[in-house]
């Protein structure tokens, strides 16, 4: 067993640790890998550009981009604050929590390009998220801010990961399904993904809960500043 | 035929575009860091044609151009902040165009979501109107030109004016758009080296395999682990569950294969939330909200990450030994 290719692992944990920019970690931590395990310059290169573009699938959602540079400067973050602003049921945690279950749900049907960072979160969920917090406190101070975007973030992401699971003919599933087979063990595509149910459930709970103690948080941070002002 | 070939050139054409838009304000490292990125995007098909009938040259060239991309994106390749007009004039035109706003906004997942479900439907005897590879792609990058196209007419706005709009977000993502596929490849590269059979090798010897709590303890670790290390679940499934999920949860404890893979595989996706190299997750929305906190997101969700790993733990333990 040659144990050097692991220093690759290394070289990104010590580059991300160290806040060198990731792009050149990663690229130096694959030439790495791939001379310690023996690999010659000329195999390393086409190794290296036949997995580049083999994956540009990632790069997709750049074809959102004019569609919501265009709308951006139309105003439609201002329109999303004003909208959701004007909406006095609807609150923070409200908005999130209805965003997590469809977003799970709709995912578990395979339907998972439909929302994303870049289609739905920045255009959409993030400046709603922000109205929906200035209905709480008002004077959102720049960190809380921060918070509130990463939230909406992070709700997608929980959303994504945790639906498509469930879906019988998500790649995750048929990865499984194939890995076994090979090993000589038949399942059924069905039979694997009912088993991460209940985990979809309980994924949807515990992040709703701490949507809401979030929500709490912010209440209380304005109740705070309110009190601090009538002093 | 729609094909995904088509969709690619569309991607690299507004790399070019915001190559082109950079050359021209003199910003010289991000015009050369899109151009190339264009180029590769452009010539991608015919290096993996080259590439399968032997021919290992033009991916040679791309591996040297994305070594160069590496180095432009560390040298003076800053994220320029997305400058998107004058604050009073977004706001004059929020109120004149009201919720029409949101229409090509929620054009791009209404009509991915309906070509979806209608392109197994759209054939026309042999003659397929989409890829059939890759359905949702495809729907997708058709949705975005339409969505584009409903913006441009609603905005008023040029193609060109598109363009610009898509470069300076481009520009604003900078090289965190990148980052998913040199994570990607970086994937590719541990497999290829045996960095896997490593790890697991390292784990397995670790172990006190006759206890059937540190299995699974270790197991689930494992795929969390091994998944912050790579940045996806996908690559960390084989190698742990061949290394530690087959020889001692299924064949020594009995355990169910399928609650094994299943939960093993979410355990790895709680250490998706939790890493820095699922960057299309926890990296490109920090750039996208141009948030300054680069683990914002991380930050945002590891509770919820290291509560459901707890669950996913327990379950496999009640649910795999029946």
């Amino acid at each position: 067993m040659n144990y050097w290719p692991l220093l690759g692992i290394a070289i990104v944990v010590i580059g991300f640790a160290r806040r060198l920019n990731p792009a050149l970690v990663v690229v130096v931590a694959g030439i790495a890998s791939g001379l310690l395990a023996g690999l010659g310059i000329p195999e390393l290169l086409a190794l290296l550009g036949r997995s580049f573009v083999s994956n540009r699938a990632l790069l997709v959602l750049i074809l959102t981009l004019p569609t919501i540079g265009l709308l951006e400067r139309a105003g439609l973050r201002e329109r999303a604050h004003a909208w959701i602003a004007g909406l006095k049921q609807l609150t923070f945690a409200r908005l999130l929590v209805a965003y997590l279950g469809p977003r799970q749900i709709l995912s578990s049907l395979g339907l998972i390009s439909i929302a994303g960072h870049a289609q739905t979160v920045r255009p959409l969920l993030a400046p709603m998220a922000e109205a929906a917090a200035e209905k709480i406190d008002p004077a959102l101070d720049d960190a809380e801010r921060e918070r509130v975007k990463a939230l909406a973030a992070a709700t997608d992401n929980v959303g994504l990961f945790f639906g498509e699971d469930v879906f019988i003919a998500f790649g995750g599933v048929l990865l499984i399904q194939a890995f076994f087979n090979q090993h000589g063990i038949e399942l059924d595509p069905r039979s694997i993904a009912i088993w991460a149910l209940p985990t979809a459930v309980a994924a949807f709970v515990i992040h709703a809960v701490r949507i809401v103690l979030f929500q709490r948080r912010l209440s209380r941070i304005a109740t705070a500043k309110a009190a601090h002002d009538q002093d | 035929m729609i094909k995904i070939e088509y969709v690619y050139w569309l991607c690299g054409a507004l790399m070019l575009a915001a190559g082109y838009f950079d050359f021209a304000a003199r910003r010289r490292a991000p015009a050369a860091f899109w151009t190339i990125l264009g180029l590769c995007f452009f010539a991608a098909d015919a290096v993996e044609a080259a590439a399968k009938a032997g021919n290992v040259l033009p991916a040679q060239i791309v591996g040297i151009a994305v070594i160069a991309l590496g180095m432009i994106a560390a040298s003076g390749l800053t994220r320029r902040h997305a400058d998107d007009g004058d604050a009073a004039q977004r706001k004059a035109s929020a109120e004149r165009l009201r919720n029409q706003l949101f229409l090509p906004a929620l054009a791009i997942p209404l009509v991915t979501l309906v070509l979806v479900l209608l392109i197994p439907r759209l054939k026309f005897g042999a003659f397929d109107l989409f890829d059939a590879r890759q359905p949702t792609i495809v729907a997708l990058a058709l949705a975005c030109v339409i969505a584009a196209a409903a913006a441009m007419a609603l905005t008023r706005a040029t193609p060109v004016a598109a363009l610009r709009e898509s470069s300076r977000l481009l520009d604003a993502l900078s090289w965190a758009a990148l980052l998913p596929m040199l994570l990607a490849m970086l994937g590719a590269v541990f497999a290829a080296t045996g960095v896997g059979e490593a790890v697991a090798h390292l784990a397995s010897a670790a172990i006190p395999v006759q206890s059937r709590d540190a299995c699974v303890i270790a197991y689930a670790l494992g795929m969390a682990l091994f998944t912050i290390i790579m940045g996806n679940a996908f690559a960390a499934f084989p190698v742990m569950t061949a290394g530690i999920g087959l020889p001692l949860l299924i064949e020594q404890h009995h355990a169910h294969a399928a609650v094994v893979g299943a939960l093993g595989m979410l355990c790895g996706y709680c250490g998706t939330l939790l890493t820095p190299m699922a960057a299309n997750y926890n990296v490109v929305p920090v750039a996208l909200l141009e948030l300054r906190d680069p683990n914002a997101v991380i930050r945002a969700q590891w509770p919820t990450a290291v509560v459901l790993f707890v669950v996913n733990v327990i379950l496999l333990d009640g649910l795999a030994f029946r």
